[in-house]
Formats: C-alpha cells, sequence, structure tokens
C-alpha cells in the first residue's frame, strides 16, 4: 500500500499547510469581500449529479467540496479527504475523510454521504446527463448499475466506517484522483435529498459542505452566495460573499465590467490586444484546456476523398492556423499541430513534422499530395463544412474558405443551428464538421480517448496501434511516453484538422487576488479569493 | 353580446389544442433532443433519461398525457433542461417580469404615439408634423438590439446612473421599457397620424366644425374615437407581443423574463418549456383578439355581434 499524500511523486497534502490562499505581505485587506463574477446563461441546476455546464460547475465548486480540491496549477490537494492510499494491484483507493467536515447545517460528512451520492450519480432512476463519467472513472460495476443491470449498492464504492471511503475499479486509472476534483463526484446529504426530491437545490432548501452556502438564485439574472461558518476551514475564507450575474452578450458584459458592475468578464474575440494596451494589470489571456478542431468524416457512408490520408493531409497542411490566431481571435491562443492541448499537466508536446514548416512548405507539400491523390484542375475536389451558429466559427470557416481555394478545394459551408450541428455528427450526416474537445481533467487521456475505435469518435476513426497503446497508457509507470506516440500517429493518419488551443481571454480587477491563472482546467475557488485595498 | 363572447370562448378551446398538437409535432419534427450535446450520452443513459420524462411513448401518448395534465392538474410538466424547476415554475418566475416592463412598454407606446400621432395629423406639414413623422421613423428604423447596447452605454457605464441589467426595483425598469417601447410608438404614431387624417377630412366631421363646436371638442370628441379603431385593432396582438417579452430586451438587460426562455427552449429543445410557452402566448393572444372586437363594438356603433 502507499499514502500517496506522503510518499509519492504527488508528494501532496498532509504536511502542507492550510491552502486558502492569504494576503502576500504588503497587501491590506479592502472592507468589501464581495467577488461578481460573470455567467453566460442561466444556471440549469445546483445539483451536482445532474449538472452538465462549466458554469455550473463553478457554482457548484462552492457550494460543495469533493474529496479533492485543486491547487492554483490545478494539482489535487486534499479537500474533505485528507490522504488516500492506493493498492498494489494500483485497483483500490482508499480515502480517508477529514473528522471536521461538515455539511451547511451541522451535520458530520461522513463516508456514506459520498456513497450514497455516487451510487445517485449512477442509478437510473437518477438519470443523469455525467452518470457516464462513473463510467469514465472505471469504478467497479458502474457500466451495469447505470444499465440497470446491476442495483445501485452493487457499485465499487462502499463506506469502512464513517471516515473511510473505499473505491474499487475495474482497471488501473492513474489519473483517478484528479477526477475525483470533478463536480460530479461531489457529495449531497442524504437526508435532505430525500426529504425534499427536486426542490432540494432551491435557496434555503440546499445544504451543501462547500465553503458557501447558497442566498437566492433567480434564473437568468443572477445567484448569489453567502460564506459557510460550518464550512471546516471557514478561519481561512477571506471572501465574504461572492455573486455570478447572467448577462446574454459578451459585449455588454464588458461594458457592465467597466462600470464597475463585473469583477471578472471573458473578452469578446479579438479586442484583446486594445484592452492589454489599456488596462494591462486586468487583461489576462492564460492556457484553456480545449482544442478547436475540423473533423473528418470517415465512415462509409462519408465522401470518398477523405478516405484518402493523402487528401486529409493536404487539407491539414493548408489550414493556416496563424491567421486564425493572430488575425481573427487575437486573444493568446495558440495553433495547434497537434489533439492534446499543450498545457495539460505533465503532457510532453509530440514532436509533430508539419508543426516546423513554413505555411509556403505546407501549402507546396500539400498541392503535390493533392495531385498524387488525383485532384486538380480537371479534377476538382468539392466538400462542405459543417459549422454551428457562432460569430467566431464562421469567421474561422470563411477563411478555411479561402485557404483552400489557394489549393484548389471548393468548401461549401453550411451553417446550423447547435442541436442539429450535432445531431448530424453524431450520426455521421456530415463530411467535414466543427469541433471542439475540453478536457474532463487535467490529463491528456481526456483527449486522446476520444480517437479510439470505442470513444466518441464521431468520425469513427479506427487504428489498433492507436487503441494498443491507448490500452498500454492505462497500466504504464509513465503514460504520458504513450500519449506522445499516440499523437505521432494521429499526425500520420490525420482523421482531424487540429486548429487552436484554447486561451481563456478575461479581464480581472486588479484588487482581486487569488484567481487561479495556471491552472488549464480554469477551475476557480472562491474561498481562495481576497479583495485588496487599492 | 354575451352570447357572443361565449361563442368565441368555445371556438377558442379547439384552437388552443390545434395550437398544442401542431406545436408538438413540429417541435418533435426538429432535428436533435433535449438530451443531443456535444459528448454523445452513452445509450443507457439516454434510455434512463427518455423514461424518466416519458419520451420513449409513442408520439400521440405523450400529446394524450401533457393535454391531459394541463386540464386535470394545470401541471405544464417538468423542464427537460432545468431539472429542478417545473415549466409552471419557470413561468410563474418569468412572467410577472415580462408583464411589468411589457404593460409599462404599452402604457408607454401608446400614450407617446397617439399623441404624436393627433399632433402630427392636426398641424399636418407643419414643423411639428415633420418633428413627429421623423421621430417615429427614427425610432422605427432604430431596432432594439442596437438601441439596448447603446443605452447600457449612455446610462451605465458614461452617466452611471442606471444598472447595467438584473431585475428589482423601477430603476430596473427604465431600460427595458425605452428599448421595448420605442418602436411599437413609432408604428402607434404613425397608424394614428394617417387614420387621424382620413377622420379629419370626413363629413361627419364637417358636419362639427360647420355648427361651430371649438376645434378642441370636433378633435376629441368626434375625430379621436373613430380614428383610434385602426390603432386598436393593431394594439391587441401588440399587447400580447410586449407583455410576453422581448428575446432581446431579456438578452441585453438580463431581466429574466420569459422572452428568452421561449428562444432558448427551442433552441435547447427544451419541450415543455416552449410548450408551456406556447400556449401562455397563444391564450393571451385569443384572450386580446376577443377583447380588441369587443372594443370594436363600443366605440363603433355601426359595428353589433
Amino acid at each position: 500500500m502507499k499514502r500517496l499524500f506522503l510518499t509519492t511523486a504527488l508528494t501532496l497534502g498532509l504536511t502542507a499547510p492550510a491552502f486558502a490562499v492569504q494576503p502576500a505581505a504588503g497587501e491590506k485587506l479592502a472592507e468589501n469581500q464581495t467577488y461578481t463574477f460573470w455567467l453566460l446563461d442561466a444556471i440549469k441546476t445546483s445539483d451536482p449529479h445532474k449538472n452538465t455546464d462549466v458554469e455550473g460547475s463553478d457554482i457548484i465548486r462552492q457550494l460543495f467540496e469533493g474529496l479533492l480540491n485543486e491547487d492554483a496549477k490545478g494539482a489535487p490537494i486534499p479537500g474533505v479527504a485528507t490522504s488516500f492510499d492506493l493498492s498494489d494491484d494500483k485497483m483500490t483507493y482508499t480515502f480517508h475523510l477529514r473528522p471536521e467536515a461538515k455539511w451547511s447545517n451541522g451535520d458530520p460528512v461522513i463516508a456514506g454521504d459520498f456513497v450514497y451520492s455516487w451510487q445517485r450519480l449512477a442509478n437510473p432512476e437518477t438519470a443523469s446527463e455525467y452518470a457516464w463519467f462513473m463510467e469514465l472513472m472505471n469504478v467497479e460495476n458502474a457500466t451495469a448499475v447505470v444499465k440497470g443491470e446491476k442495483k445501485p449498492e452493487e457499485l465499487g464504492v462502499k463506506a469502512v466506517d464513517d471516515h473511510t471511503l473505499v473505491v474499487k475499479l475495474t482497471t488501473p486509472t492513474p489519473y483517478f484522483p484528479k477526477m475525483v476534483t470533478h463536480a460530479s463526484t461531489f457529495p449531497v446529504n442524504p437526508k435532505v435529498v430525500e426529504a425534499e426530491g427536486d426542490n432540494w437545490t432551491q435557496p434555503g432548501k440546499l445544504v451543501g459542505n462547500g465553503a458557501y452556502v447558497l442566498k437566492s438564485h433567480d434564473l437568468g439574472v443572477q445567484i448569489s452566495m453567502d460564506k459557510n461558518p460550518n464550512y471546516w476551514d471557514a478561519a481561512n475564507v477571506v471572501m465574504e460573499h461572492i455573486k455570478g450575474l447572467t448577462v446574454n452578450d459578451n459585449n455588454v458584459a464588458l461594458t457592465r465590467f467597466q462600470a464597475g458592475e463585473l469583477d471578472r468578464v471573458q473578452i469578446p474575440a479579438g479586442q484583446y490586444p486594445r484592452l492589454e494596451k489599456e488596462s494591462p494589470n486586468e487583461a489576462i489571456s492564460i492556457p484553456y484546456s480545449c482544442t478547436y478542431a475540423y473533423l473528418f468524416n470517415l465512415r462509409d457512408n462519408g465522401p470518398e476523398a477523405l478516405k484518402d490520408v493523402r487528401v486529409r493531409k493536404a487539407l491539414s497542411y493548408a489550414m493556416q492556423r496563424d491567421v486564425v490566431v493572430n488575425q481573427i481571435l487575437q486573444g493568446g491562443q495558440k495553433p495547434a499541430y497537434n489533439w492534446t492541448h499543450w498545457a495539460i499537466e505533465g503532457f510532453k508536446m509530440p514532436d509533430i513534422d508539419y508543426a516546423k514548416w513554413t505555411q509556403a512548405e505546407r501549402l507546396e507539400k500539400a498541392k503535390a499530395l493533392l495531385a498524387e491523390a488525383g485532384y486538380g484542375p480537371d479534377k476538382p475536389l468539392k466538400l462542405t463544412l459543417q459549422y454551428n451558429t457562432d460569430e467566431n466559427h464562421k469567421k474561422i470557416a470563411v477563411a478555411a474558405q479561402q485557404f483552400y481555394k489557394q489549393l484548389g478545394v471548393q468548401i461549401e459551408l453550411n451553417n446550423v443551428e447547435w442541436k442539429v450541428h450535432t445531431d448530424r455528427l453524431q450520426s455521421g450526416d456530415f463530411q467535414m464538421g466543427r469541433y471542439a474537445w475540453c478536457a474532463d481533467y487535467n490529463e491528456a487521456s481526456t483527449f486522446l480517448d476520444y480517437f479510439r475505435t470505442t470513444g466518441m469518435n464521431y468520425g469513427k476513426y479506427s487504428n489498433p496501434a492507436f487503441d494498443k497503446l491507448m490500452d498500454e497508457s492505462k497500466t504504464s509507470e509513465d503514460p504520458n511516453a504513450q500519449y506522445t506516440a499516440a499523437e505521432q500517429i494521429l499526425a500520420e493518419d490525420m482523421p482531424l484538422i487540429p486548429i487552436y488551443q484554447y486561451a481563456k481571454v478575461d479581464m480581472i480587477r486588479d484588487d482581486i487576488k487569488g484567481l487561479p491563472t495556471e491552472n488549464v482546467m480554469n477551475d476557480w475557488y472562491a474561498k481562495d479569493i481576497y479583495r485588496i485595498q487599492k | 353580446m354575451f352570447g357572443y363572447i361565449l361563442r368565441r370562448i368555445a371556438v377558442a378551446i379547439p384552437t388552443l389544442l390545434l395550437l398544442i398538437v401542431v406545436s408538438f409535432l413540429l417541435m418533435h419534427a426538429a432535428p436533435g433532443g433535449p438530451f443531443t450535446q456535444e459528448r454523445a450520452l452513452p445509450p443507457q443513459v439516454l434510455a434512463n433519461l427518455n423514461a424518466k420524462y416519458g419520451l420513449d411513448d409513442p408520439l400521440w401518448r405523450q400529446i394524450v398525457n401533457y393535454v391531459w395534465g394541463i386540464v386535470a392538474h394545470f401541471d405544464f410538466g417538468p423542464s427537460f433542461v432545468y431539472p429542478d424547476r417545473s415549466v409552471n415554475q419557470i413561468i410563474a418566475a418569468g412572467f410577472p417580469v415580462t408583464l411589468t416592463y411589457g404593460a409599462l412598454s404599452f402604457a408607454a407606446a401608446v400614450l407617446v404615439g397617439v399623441s404624436l400621432g393627433v399632433t402630427a395629423a392636426i398641424r399636418q406639414n407643419s414643423w411639428i408634423d415633420y418633428l413627429a413623422v421623423g421621430t417615429s421613423i427614427g425610432a422605427q428604423v432604430l431596432p432594439n438590439f442596437v438601441m439596448a447596447p447603446i443605452l447600457v452605454l449612455v446610462f451605465t457605464l458614461w452617466l452611471g446612473w442606471l444598472p447595467g441589467g438584473g431585475w428589482g426595483g423601477p430603476i430596473f425598469w427604465i431600460m427595458p421599457v425605452i428599448a421595448m417601447s420605442t418602436s411599437f410608438m413609432a408604428s402607434i404614431a404613425r397608424i394614428t397620424r394617417s387614420s387621424m387624417l382620413e377622420v379629419l377630412g370626413s363629413n361627419h366631421i364637417r358636419t362639427a366644425r360647420a355648427k361651430g363646436l371649438p376645434e378642441r371638442k370636433v378633435i376629441l370628441r368626434h375625430a379621436l374615437k373613430p380614428a383610434l379603431l385602426p390603432v386598436i385593432s393593431y394594439l391587441g396582438p401588440a399587447f400580447v407581443s410586449m407583455i410576453t417579452g422581448s428575446v432581446v430586451v431579456d438578452m441585453y438587460f438580463s431581466t429574466g423574463g420569459i422572452g428568452r426562455s421561449f428562444v432558448d427552449s427551442a433552441l435547447n429543445r427544451d419541450y415543455a418549456v416552449m410548450m408551456g410557452i406556447t400556449i401562455l402566448v397563444g391564450a393571451l393572444t385569443i384572450l386580446f383578439s376577443l377583447v380588441v372586437d369587443v372594443l370594436y363594438a363600443w366605440i363603433d356603433p355601426k359595428i353589433r355581434y
């Protein structure tokens, strides 16, 4: 058995001081400890097991606390669990919960609450859209429980006593500790959920174990939370009130930031250079764990031309990523030549050949490949590119159309509404489709598993060598070697055109401190934030 | 008259039923569903969701269950997208908001629009007329999605007088009302002006003037009432579309009204919310076209039902 927090390379935890960020020397706290952040849309729910949105997770992370939290760089640190042990077969995790953890109603947080919660997530009766997360975590019997073939009680999670939680996995999962920082693994209070039914998330009824309690929630207007005096680390929580304001228009949100109504807001595409010049202390651009790409449909019903790897390579080479990043987005995004985001923890960027060529070289190579594949002026290649309604997707698609003109390829643009787009991608009714993938956890497999034969893989790419590498990565001491090799295969087979890797481009008021700028997941904990006197 | 109203209500019920069935079918015909998302759901999870919301029943049974829920319990079902809210709760939270700014916008639009129209008609081809017509054309061509961000820019950022959005006391109502009422006001002013001009040229006004009535009386007692007839037929549907809100106003001012919910529910395939708001708008439309017809009879003695 290894006590991970004490002994392994992660060296986290027990010996570390309190985690709440404290003002640095010379910083004086402001009187007003209220943090107001921007929400683009109405919050679907504050139920950790029914939420599916990033913004919902941001709220849930304040109201609830999982087994582990993330530090400023995204590495797992103790949350409700102070430490965990891993069995020698790497398939059993034993979490030790802190005895002082409490629910906001004063009840102790016990291991049984986690058992109830994880069973609830997987239980078909809950009909959670994130039930698959239990399967992704490889928790024993998760798939059978989700399918209704086994009872929720048979899920591989047990409480040995009130403060010891044992999780059994079906296969070694090196990134498992990172997955339990995900909001869908957070505990709910069994008594409250059973008593209140679907209404338990309403203000006044909601009981959480996070650093904040829900004060009010007007759907699509605002949600506000106050510091939770029953939180085990409340003494180190500085921020008293947090408030999320919904503003459906990014430009109006920016105006309201400038009018002082918001403390953090996203910068609309193309405005970063100007704002960075005007307020260098407030405009930030930090890596964000998503990759933007065009997928090729490689299914039997897909276009013949795209089954030829030379055509796919030609199309990828001719994509002028620098123009997309520097002329259209202008927010510090990086051109992508591979699938996994460069800033994912531990990921070693592969040495992709065409990334090092100049655009002129790429174009030349692309023309040669296309000619080799039999396409040219007398037999022009015609393809359709489908994207969903959005100003930026449109700009990039129009630019792509121009890039491909230089190659003699005619691209027809097909703009459809979001649901239609998604539906067609999933049913394979497309030729080239816009796509983006965001990490579920801070590890490269969240990207690479996508292209496994059994993965989500809307274009139905399949390569046994790739699958084998990904299988090996699960039990490997250092899976990053397999990940880098897997990326090389993707660059050879080119089932997609990677276009750019995201950056989070935001304005943050300069007296707000403690928001993480190095966590590629961009998960934040209000308990770590404080406002200083100007 | 009473019999007429009863007959109209009797016709309204099958009309609403037809509305429900047609919208239900159209909605289900659209590609994708409430649970279609970027990451395809595993089949068993999708099956669980469909079972929970009754989407695995045949369509006819879904419609029957839905209508029965409304008739028997006044229950419009659970939202598919907001799992801890029912359609009744969403409408109960959003409708008072749009009702408030909608009714105020209506009052403002009618008051300003009719006054502008009447003044312009009486002083036809004077500078007042040109000013009124110019203003109303300006208001008409300035769409609210342009006006809303400008209002926020001016009143929130530059002047700092009003909050840039949200919902609460009267201070939050001002910008939504301005954005909502302007184009309606412009239409009302134009309709009033042209109809007033027509009435002012008619025989009974000449008679009224010939018998020596003062101009004020001629306008208020004899011209205004008939001149308002076309305005009123415009006001019925305008009132409904104002109190059921506008997606633009809800979006730019974060009011939380049902205008935004309506569009969102269509895009999200939140079947139940979309049906709920469709029925609300449908019922209100039917109700207010009836009100308009009754008003007609009151204004124009020639009309008898």
